[in-house]
């Protein structure tokens, strides 16, 4: 029987990581929180602030186990691995996948089919809150699109029909993004779809803001696991752009960024003063904004919520990264198909 | 699998002071602690292999005892659990600090 190795994540500022024999000691403040035994690890992640010592990375890179450093924030810092390790080969299956229709096809369906089910989610309970029948009726009626897209994923051609669909879904999601914030919030933050590159207005630049927040956060977990973030399925490869990261992301922007939107909005969090008009009709958060929303984010990421695939509590900010996993699974050939995660 | 370790080592002498010490870390390399002198190791076959091999080369068989169990599959149907300790899923929980 063939273990899946796990990865360690560690979050807490200050800890220090040791090696004791066979076993890698966690401490904080001298403290032991965790001590465990090196066979069950396939890979080290930190974040922030964290010290690690020479012998343990040392004992790492002798048995291949990746160190993987990430700042406070989950951007990606380094990875350190040693000489041999099989990642060459979880690549060569990444590309292997990327040249084959069908494989690529399956993968970015999968991808897409949890975006639109996490965005159909999002817009029932909306309409769940929603006080007003009409409006009521309209965001339904978007989420039906969306069951509809969803429909139709399941017997996707290509990935251009794939990314068809994601295009319809995606924009009667936008037709409606307003409905979701309250009407009072409405008038003082107009929006009219959604418009990027630049942002034309403060609700999209606020979703601009927070998709670079989450899009580091993907990155950080395809990195992790050992995958090239540019090789993408659903986003076409395409020098300097992560396609990669991209394609996970889309299955969270939905409940953890546009929702997180909605709340800051309706709670007043975030208002008029906290955006900057710049030359051109653009408009982007100020810093002040910028740091209400970052710390919003971090608050967000220590949610916790259940895995329904892997049926354990988790924290939101680490499903990226079981993600990716299930991803890199997928690709070395442990796991039959991609299965997108969704929000409870 | 799951594999328990139990041993008894005679701690009347330095000598087996020095012993119960060895067999603890070499437990501690494999599984966890989970009582005083019971450990929880979930290893494959060559790791219990390895595991055995090194346990047996600390202990001295006419002073001291070892005992290793194999737990049936699946473990959490088999095991009953009460008390402070709680066992730790290395394989499949996520680790966080």
């Amino acid at each position: 029987m063939k273990q899946l190795l796990n990865t360690l994540y560690v979050m807490t500022q200050g800890a220090y990581l040791s090696l004791d024999h066979e076993t890698v000691r966690v401490e904080v403040n001298g403290d032991l929180k965790l001590q465990v035994p090196l066979h069950h690890l396939g890979s080290i992640v930190t974040m922030g602030n964290v010290m690690i010592s020479p012998f343990f990375l040392g004992k790492c890179a002798d048995d291949g186990r990746a160190v993987v450093i990430l700042d406070r924030n989950g951007r990606y810092k380094c990875r350190m691995v040693g000489k041999t390790n099989g990642n060459v080969l979880l690549r060569q299956a990444q590309y292997q996948a990327g040249q084959d229709d069908d494989h690529t096809t399956a993968i970015a369906a999968a991808m897409t089919a949890g975006k639109v089910k996490n965005a159909r989610n999002v817009l029932l309970r909306s309409a769940r809150e929603s006080g007003d029948p009409e409006e009521e009726r309209h965001l339904r009626k978007s989420a039906d699109i969306q069951a509809e897209a969803l429909f139709h994923l399941k017997s996707a051609r290509d990935t251009d029909h794939v990314r068809g669909l994601e295009g319809e879904a995606a924009a009667a999601y936008f037709d409606v993004f307003t409905l979701m914030m309250k009407p009072a919030e409405r008038d003082s933050l107009p929006m009219n779809g959604r418009n990027r590159r630049p942002p034309l207005d403060p609700v999209n630049a606020l979703i601009s803001f927070l998709y670079t927040l989450l899009l580091n956060d993907c990155i950080s977990a395809v990195e992790g696991v050992g995958l090239d973030p540019q090789m993408g399925f659903l986003h076409v490869p395409r020098p300097g752009r992560p396609s990669l990261g991209l394609d996970l992301m889309e299955e969270f922007r939905a409940f953890m960024a546009d929702r997180l939107a909605v709340t800051l909005i309706n709670r007043k969090q975030i208002t008029l003063e906290h955006f900057e008009p710049r030359p051109g009709g653009a408009v982007y958060l100020n810093e002040k904004g910028r740091k209400e929303v970052v710390a919003a984010w971090q608050k967000r990421k220590q949610e916790e919520t259940e895995h329904p695939l892997l049926a354990e509590k988790t924290l939101i900010g680490l499903v990226p990264h079981l993600q990716a996993r299930l991803l890199a699974r997928h690709l070395r050939g442990d796991l039959e198909s991609y299965v997108p995660y969704i929000h409870p | 699998m799951w594999i328990v370790v139990c041993y008894d080592v005679n701690t009347e002498t330095r000598e087996g002071r020095r012993r119960l010490r060895r067999v603890a870390q070499v437990c501690k390399n494999f599984g966890q602690r989970v009582q005083k002198s019971v450990f929880e190791c979930q290893v494959d076959e060559m790791k219990f292999e390895q595991l055995r091999r090194l346990l047996l080369k600390e202990v001295k068989l006419e002073l001291d005892n070892l005992r290793l169990y194999r737990l049936t599959e699946p473990r959490e149907k088999r095991v009953e659990e009460y008390g402070a300790t709680r066992t730790v899923f290395f394989d499949e929980e996520t680790l966080v600090v």
